[in-house]
């Protein structure tokens, strides 16, 4: 068997792959996008659906505030979990730290619906919480919780948490110890060492978990639906109503391409500043 | 904030209460979920009625437990062979690609491999609503040409199949990548230099060497699939994945018996995480 041969047998599945599944489907989605429905199986091309977004404030109001929505989600995670992440790679010894690692990993293992489920059972009317509150007299009547923004954000959080904190414990972990005991030696309070050292050392850490926690976020459908409210109404939630609601499948895609458009503008923001590449980030 | 620089008893405290706070917050919903598996009432909620197994295996309505009921159990079924499929898929994809991108110098590497990382930085929604448009143009066409209707190709669980590959395959590549890279190349050329040919030596030395990874890999992907929701939401058809069921069912709001499923579920994903763990501890 010749080597150009056997390179090309070797590149055949992942040119197909890619391909067929990638490429292709986008290009083709990009085309339906730039398409209107004028009659049965009757087409005209243009910006049409693009015009539609841009002029129709619901679309536009709900693409700011999911990508608005988003950047918080992200914020919030990368703030509750570094604490932990910190915790994990640099405070705990010994056995502790395979522990809390394997700990954190736990609620991955769970299928999302699952996750949501739980949340459903706590906050709503009838959940945990508010038979709690009223059992211990705080609240006199039943205390809906479900169906808010903070529901929402609540549950947006807790799904992505483990994609900030793997990334930011192995960071952590490269950071030698004796660079913290040099800040310290050097006159450096709590803060400081912190700002200069640890900081500048988690930045890959921080980016690929950022990056990760937005884009998840960004595309989360089940999250909004189940526990936020109906005035939290999600992009991709509007792209499933085009395609399989009203059955718009131009105007679906248009919306497809926003999105992603969106998400890969801020992935290579966040790579570009912070000197990042996408090889080194997933790979 | 390491072991070996003193801090203030109150700032250790508090640290440590924030970090089991975290991992309270971690567990709460899934503790919830698993509790009310067992409650003895109709509805996921307090007050506690007592505890029962009805919600796994009563056979009457209207406490007829997961183990009695036809469409969940189907559901487990359909998940469980679409999952198979995507593992066997995405490993074989990933084990070509791993040895392409590890022993083959050809133009454009750099490229094909950013591509290759690309489906995990797509939200999943658009990864399916772009397999759902691009698939639907062909079999449009071939029914146009041909005047033959290619149901494979039509909203149903061989396009499930596809979506879920399109992403899992890049997982699966990178996990299978990086043993590879760590390959002791020469010991190749021994089982060559000992008469070996090409495809024998990395049959008898490689692959057995590679056997964690595609262990591993194998497991993620069934995992993956299993509890994949956003893309399978977009190309399913009539026969529903687990994940599509319990939503349906979420969203009417369902007896206790979607408790005893995700319960089933967690128990079930952690059995395969041990298993994984003690396969790659073992070697």
């Amino acid at each position: 068997m010749s080597a150009r041969l056997s390179l090309w047998l070797l590149m055949l599945p992942v040119l197909l792959w890619l391909g067929l599944l990638i490429i292709l489907p986008h290009i083709d989605m990009f085309f339906v996008s730039l398409r209107t429905r004028v009659g049965v199986g009757e087409y005209e091309y243009g910006l049409a659906n693009y015009a539609a977004f841009f002029t129709e404030p619901l679309y536009l109001r709900t693409f700011a505030r999911t990508a608005i929505m988003s950047v918080l989600a992200t914020a919030l995670t990368l703030v509750i979990a570094f604490p932990v992440a910190y915790f994990i790679a640099k405070v705990a010894r010994g056995r502790w730290q395979g522990v809390l690692f394997l700990f954190c990993l736990v609620p991955f293992w769970v299928s999302e619906l699952v996750r949501t489920f739980g949340w459903m059972i706590l906050l709503r009317e009838t959940g945990v919480f508010s038979s709690v509150l009223q059992w211990a007299g705080l609240a006199d009547g039943p205390v809906e919780m479900l169906y808010n923004d903070a529901a929402m954000m609540v549950g947006l959080v807790y799904t992505s948490m483990l994609f900030m904190v793997v990334p930011l414990v192995t960071t952590l972990q490269s950071l030698d110890d004796s660079l913290v005991e040099a800040g310290y030696d050097l006159g450096g309070n709590g803060f400081t060492v912190f700002r200069e050292i640890i900081l500048p050392h988690a930045v890959p850490g921080i980016v690929s978990g950022s990056i990760v926690v937005f884009m998840l976020s960004l595309g989360n459908y089940l999250t909004p639906t189940m526990l936020g409210g109906k005035d939290s109404l999600w992009f991709t939630e509007m792209i499933y109503s085009q395609f399989i609601v009203r059955f718009n499948w131009e105007l679906g895609a248009a919306f497809g391409f926003l999105l992603l458009a969106l998400s890969s503008f801020i992935v290579w923001a966040a790579l570009k500043l912070s000197g990042q590449t996408l090889e080194k980030t997933l790979g | 904030m390491i072991p070996t620089i003193p801090q203030p008893a109150a700032i250790r405290w508090s640290y440590r209460a924030y970090v089991t706070l975290f991992f309270l917050y971690l567990a709460l919903p899934l503790v919830t979920v698993s509790v009310f598996a067992f409650n003895d009432s109709l509805f996921p909620a307090l007050p506690w009625e007592g505890f029962t197994w009805d919600w796994f295996f009563g056979d009457e309505r209207p406490k007829r437990g997961l183990f009695h009921e036809r469409s969940i159990l189907r559901a487990i079924g359909t998940s469980a062979t679409v999952a198979v499929a995507v593992g066997l898929l995405s490993v074989g994809v990933g084990l070509c690609n791993a040895f392409l991108f590890d022993r083959r110098e050809f133009r454009l590497k750099g490229l094909l491999y950013v591509l290759m990382l690309l489906p995990l930085v797509i939200p999943g929604i658009i990864l399916g609503i772009s397999i759902l448009v691009f698939s639907s143009t062909v079999a449009n066409g071939v029914e146009d040409r041909l005047g033959y209707d290619l149901e494979l190709l039509r909203p149903g669980l061989a396009l499930v199949v596809l979506g879920q590959f399109s992403f899992i395959t890049t997982i699966a590549t990178l996990v299978i990548l990086a043993r590879l890279r760590h390959f002791d190349r020469s010991l190749e050329e021994a089982a060559m230099g000992l008469g070996a040919g090409r495809l024998t030596a990395i049959r008898t030395v490689t692959l057995p060497y590679l056997a964690p990874a595609l262990v591993g890999s194998a497991v993620v992907a069934f995992l993956m699939s299993f509890e994949n929701f956003n893309t399978t939401l977009m190309l399913v058809g009539s026969d529903a994945p687990l994940t599509i069921e319990m939503f349906d069912r979420m969203k009417e709001g369902s007896t206790p018996v979607l408790n005893a499923v995700s319960l089933l579920l967690m128990v079930g994903s952690s059995a395969l995480a041990l298993v994984m763990i003690l396969v790659q501890r073992r070697r």
